[in-house]
């Protein structure tokens, strides 16, 4: 019943992948709306990449908006303050991954800017000034992995990369925050690309976007013009599921393929998502570092969906009021951080936005494939048809539910991508997809756990030999005083 | 047939044994099996808690009695089952639960001191295996959380009772990643 929407792809750009309802047009009936400042901005350490940046505020520090808040560290990227006021406090909240320390920002409504933020004249700095300088903005991969911008470049500068790939294939359904960003700002998108071209050393770049996007295509086209780089090029895809991941999507425009461990470079390519290009060129135009993003809003339980440019630190309840609130009929049913295919439920609205946060779904029960009781595998292979990165998710499922670590290496666990294809068409129901997760995340704690042994081993092996060495020098020194006292007692006689 | 006919046949074959001989005889010092080897590999599988509940005095004794047939693969109760069958696997032996007279497997634990109870008396420092223990003589003592193996063997020598032992902070996130049971 659930599989009626679906029909497998039948271009070669992709192998399996679905096509799907999209669900994009009512957040794009209207431009995008400006969200007014949060009175509390709570700025995540870890703004979607997995890593915490380092605060750099305590409690009572004043910022300002651009202040810089938390310092990146590997890959988490600078943090700053998108409003002027005081930090709170430094403490666990609520984040889209769960729960993280996050920067509590109290806006005193004045919203001061930073003084020293100032536009970069970037066409002047050789590539390697301009990576520092692209550092200092708080940039990161604003597709959903939040990756800073600046190493991502870094790393592509360093291998040589030939080509510059702009992601704007927003595959997933609901999701359309990039086609209204480059419907409104492509030119800024066109200017982003020219600066992170300069900073990577390609020699051209690709704009990827969906053959079901021809609004923004047409802006693109008009930005392109105006700017009269021919390094740049449009390169237009079919609107499949998952292509928009990274490797799928290099795949499709290079017919190169990404090795199993390997980062796109090793391939001549690097590629950035088109709202982090835009955000790009706010940074150096204006001198603001990454303080907002589009967002969508969207689902059936949402009364008026729509693509918002938040500060990055607004709670999604705020969010969702702007859209005109929680609908009643049907009920909200699930609140979701990204699609509906690879997106996660979030257990509170108080979550804030975060760098990687795309869309916010509020779901009712009929815009998810709803599932009904999970029922045994009957090994149709539908799962491996559909999967893009060509596994057999039946496989993995037999080897996740046994804990099999060495046959989820055998069958390529760490080669998913996650989409959730295989949930969407498996007939039995089975969260597969949710179950290589948590495999995955049972794999790193074992090889934690073999390298806390080792550490443990060699801990108790210089315990072992010093305890040896100290009971050695005091059986000495009860030798010497033995002598000693032999001696003395000797001399005396 | 005379002594003449058989002569070449004789010198090969002999020729062939020295040559073969000393082949083998090289190779058998060149390639030997490391005793050692099999210790180390079934030392890697032990958690390395150092607890002693195996009866032998760390994780190596116990993978060297292992290695030479002295104790089976049934007495590391910190390894649990996942650790039984993995040196069963290695051994080629049919894998076997812990022996329940070593110990229960329990869920990870670390060692907390009571700070307010510790005296000060520095017994607990050297008895920690891996030296997870901060503390001098008459300065309170505290537990490296990263690095307590919840082995236990601070707490006999603790003559004020003020170390406890308490569930890894881990193990809620172990937990919820365990696979589904249905």
């Amino acid at each position: 019943m659930h599989r009626a929407g679906f029909r497998m792809s039948a271009r070669p750009v992709l192998r399996g992948g679905l096509r799907l309802e999209s669900h994009k047009a009512r957040p794009l009936e209207h431009s995008v709306q400006l969200l007014p400042a949060p009175s509390i901005a709570v700025l995540a350490l870890d703004q979607g990449s997995g890593e915490e940046a380092r605060a750099v505020v305590t409690p009572g520090t004043r910022v300002r908006v651009g202040t810089r808040v938390a310092a990146g560290i590997g890959a988490a990227a600078d943090l700053h303050s998108p409003v002027s006021g005081e930090v709170r406090a430094v403490e666990l909240r609520p984040t889209a991954s769960g729960q993280g320390t996050c920067i509590v920002v109290a806006s005193d409504g004045r919203d001061e800017r930073e003084p020293g933020l100032a536009p970069l004249n970037w066409s002047t700095l050789d590539g390697a000034a301009l990576l520092e300088a692209l550092a200092g903005g708080g940039l990161a991969g604003f597709g959903g992995a939040a990756f800073p911008t600046a190493g991502k470049l870094a790393l592509a500068r360093v291998a040589g990369v030939e080509l510059l790939l702009l992601n704007g294939a927003e595959c997933e359904p609901w999701i359309c925050c990039d086609d209204a960003l480059l419907r409104e700002r492509a030119s800024d998108v066109v200017l982003g690309t020219r600066v992170m071209l300069a900073a990577c050393g390609a020699t051209r770049a690709t704009i990827a976007l969906e053959d079901d996007k021809p609004e923004a295509r047409a802006a693109l086209e008009a930005a392109l013009a105006a700017a009269g780089d021919a390094r740049l090029a449009i390169v237009v895809l079919p609107a499949v599921f998952p292509l928009g991941a990274e490797g799928l999507l290099i795949a499709a425009v290079t017919g190169r393929e990404v090795p199993t461990g390997a980062l796109p470079p090793e391939v001549g390519v690097v590629c950035q998502n088109v709202g982090t290009a835009a955000a790009v060129a706010r940074y150096v135009s204006a001198g603001m570092p990454a303080l907002t993003r589009l967002v969508t809003v969207t689902g059936s339980g949402v009364r008026r969906p729509a693509n918002l440019e938040a500060r990055i630190g607004t709670p999604v309840a705020e969010l969702v009021a702007a859209c005109g609130g929680y609908g009643d009929t049907p009920p909200a049913a699930r609140l979701i951080a990204g699609g509906s295919l690879t997106g996660r439920a979030l257990a509170t609205d108080a979550v804030p936005v975060t760098k990687g946060l795309n869309c916010v779904l509020v779901a009712t029960a009929a815009d998810l494939p709803w599932r009904e009781a999970q029922v045994p595998c009957i090994r149709c292979g539908d799962c491996a048809a559909v999967c893009p990165v060509a596994l057999l998710p039946q496989q993995l499922h037999r080897a996740a539910r046994a804990d099999d670590l060495a046959g989820l290496a055998r069958f390529g666990l760490t080669d998913c991508i996650e989409c959730g294809c295989c949930d969407y068409v498996c007939p039995s129901a089975i969260p597969l997809t949710a179950g290589f997760r948590a495999a995955r995340e049972r794999q790193q704690l074992h090889e934690a756990e073999r390298r806390r042994a080792v550490e443990t081993k060699a801990r108790y092996e210089r315990h072992r030999r010093r305890q040896g060495e100290q009971a050695e020098a005091e059986r000495r020194a009860f030798e010497a005083a033995r002598r000693r006292a032999q001696s003395d007692g000797a001399g005396r006689a | 047939m005379n002594a003449a006919t058989l002569l070449p046949a004789v010198g090969v074959a002999a020729g062939l044994a020295v040559v073969l001989g000393a082949a083998l005889g090289w190779l058998a010092t060149r390639l030997r099996a490391d005793p050692d080897s099999l210790v180390e590999r079934l030392d890697a599988l032990l958690p390395q808690t150092q607890c002693g509940q195996c009866r032998y005095p760390g994780c190596r004794p116990y993978a060297v009695a292992i290695a030479s047939g002295e104790a089976g693969t049934d007495r590391c109760p910190p390894g649990g089952e996942a650790t039984a069958r993995a040196l069963a696997t290695l051994l080629g032996r049919e894998p076997r639960p812990v022996d329940p007279r070593y110990g229960e497997t329990r869920p990870p634990q670390v060692a907390v001191i009571d700070e307010a109870r510790c005296i000060g008396c520095a017994l607990c420092l050297p008895a920690c295996p891996v030296d997870a223990i901060v503390g001098a003589p008459r300065f309170v003592h505290t537990v490296i959380e990263a690095q307590c193996t919840g082995c236990e063997l601070c707490l006999p020598p603790c003559p004020v009772d003020c170390i406890a032992l308490l569930p890894s902070p881990g193990e809620a996130y172990r937990a919820c990643t365990a696979p589904a049971s249905a």
